[in-house]
């Protein structure tokens, strides 16, 4: 199941160079870079863990291509996101943030279903990938 | 077709450089034989002839104030300008930069400084400092493998300038061929002549918004002559620096006077506030000027 979250989802792959496209258009409009990863693609997980720090003071694309590549061979089963961050008064957020990398294969979401008072049900989704593996302090 | 614009263009650089440069001859040929280069590429890529950029990696080498810093600073806007460098900034480090206190510092340290030159320039400043056999436990070595390597697999991304005193440079390119071989520019900044110090101080005169009064321009030839002679004497800077001092005495004798100053007083050095200087007096070493 081909997740999409974050901007061009829908579309296939962006190769490197095309990432490197939108990196020189983030450091055109003067956003910080920054990496994360995760295990867990469920929709509501803000929670990723950062890849180093944001890179601030990185002038060009083949930087930021090379800290991604160092990201993709250290964590080459997680789903990986770009974002770049607009710190202007007024902004102060994330402009764009795209999917770099993902896990061979995604298993996708099921539903966990829980009863509640007067079996009343209560609906959730869970993420297949993290019965996989263990996720959290330590996961690989 | 392009050319045209491009010879254009680097007419230009090569003038806007000639102006803003005294001397260094060298220095100017250099920059020209690479702009021509690329307005020549350029001309064979529209023939569809093959064309790579030439090395880059350049090593400026030269007494204390000949230019090594300033130039590198000119070169980033210059390549930048010609195509060769995607940005154009300047990194300037020095050895405590890139090398770590701890094992494992250097190499997360040097590539961090690598990546915030990628597109521009890496200008690293007295680069000797980064070998040092005596001590085996030492992490410049680490430092000089990193940057060996970047400089040769990411050759179109940065270019790296190395400068420093010519003897000393030397024996760190002898201990470390790696280097030599990649670097493509061994440039040499020959100390200035008393006429290019003139002139230098004629371009820092203007900026700082004074001139040279009847006999005192006479009097600063004999300046530099003096100069020249005697200890430590660092060529552009030691004119920076005997200009200010000229300000001070500047300053000393026209302060009584403020009150009914005018343009002309204020900016106007005379011959007494060059000649009051150490270097004529007894205190200045014997030369045989």
């Amino acid at each position: 199941m081909r997740v999409t979250q974050g901007t061009f989802s829908f579309l296939p792959d962006l190769t490197d160079t095309e990432i490197a496209a939108q990196v020189e258009y983030c450091l055109g409009n003067g956003w910080a870079i920054g990496l994360e990863y995760t295990g867990d693609i469920h929709p509501r997980n803000t929670y990723w863990e950062m890849y180093g720090q944001p890179m601030f003071d990185v002038r060009d694309a083949a930087a930021v291509i090379v800290e991604l590549r160092a990201c993709r061979s250290t964590f080459p089963e997680h789903y990986i996101r770009l974002t770049a961050f607009d710190s202007t008064r007024g902004w102060e957020t994330i402009r764009l943030s795209f999917l770099v990398n993902r896990p061979r294969d995604e298993p996708g979401f099921r539903i966990v279903r829980t009863e509640g008072a007067g079996r009343v049900q209560r609906y959730g989704i869970e993420s297949y990938a993290t019965q996989h593996k263990r996720h959290g302090h330590g996961s690989k | 077709m392009d050319s045209g614009g491009t010879q254009e263009e680097v007419s230009r650089l090569l003038a806007e450089l000639d102006e803003e440069l005294v001397g260094l001859a060298p220095v100017k040929r250099r920059v020209a034989e690479v702009a021509s280069l690329l307005a020549v590429d350029r001309a064979r890529k529209q023939l569809g002839l093959p064309g790579q950029p030439p090395g880059l990696h350049m090593s400026f080498t030269g007494n204390p104030g000949t230019g090594k810093t300033t130039v590198a600073l000119k070169m980033a806007g210059i390549l930048h300008r010609l195509g060769y460098l995607r940005k154009g900034h300047l990194v300037a480090v020095t050895r405590d930069d890139l090398v770590g206190q701890y094992i494992g510092h250097t190499a997360p340290r040097t590539r961090e400084v690598i990546k915030r030159a990628l597109g521009g320039v890496l200008f690293i400043d007295e680069a000797y400092y980064l070998y040092r056999p005596e001590n085996e436990r030492d992490y410049g070595q680490e430092a000089i493998e990193i940057l060996l390597q970047v400089m040769e697999n990411q050759r179109d991304d940065l270019v790296v300038i190395l400068a420093g005193y010519s003897d000393r440079m030397q024996r760190f390119f002898e201990c470390n061929p790696g280097f030599s071989s990649r670097i493509a520019n061994h440039i040499d900044f020959p100390d200035y002549t008393e006429a290019e110090l003139f002139s230098i101080a004629e371009t820092m005169l203007e900026t700082l918004g004074y001139r040279f009064g009847p006999g005192a321009a006479e009097a600063f030839t004999a300046y530099i002559k003096q100069r020249i002679a005697q200890a430590h004497f660092a060529n552009a800077r030691s004119i920076r620096n005997a200009l200010n001092r000229a300000r001070l005495r500047h300053a000393r004798r026209v302060f009584p006077l403020l009150d009914n100053a005018d343009v002309g007083l204020l900016t106007t050095f005379t011959s007494e506030d060059i000649l009051a200087s150490r270097v004529f007096g007894a205190q200045g070493d014997e030369s045989n000027a």
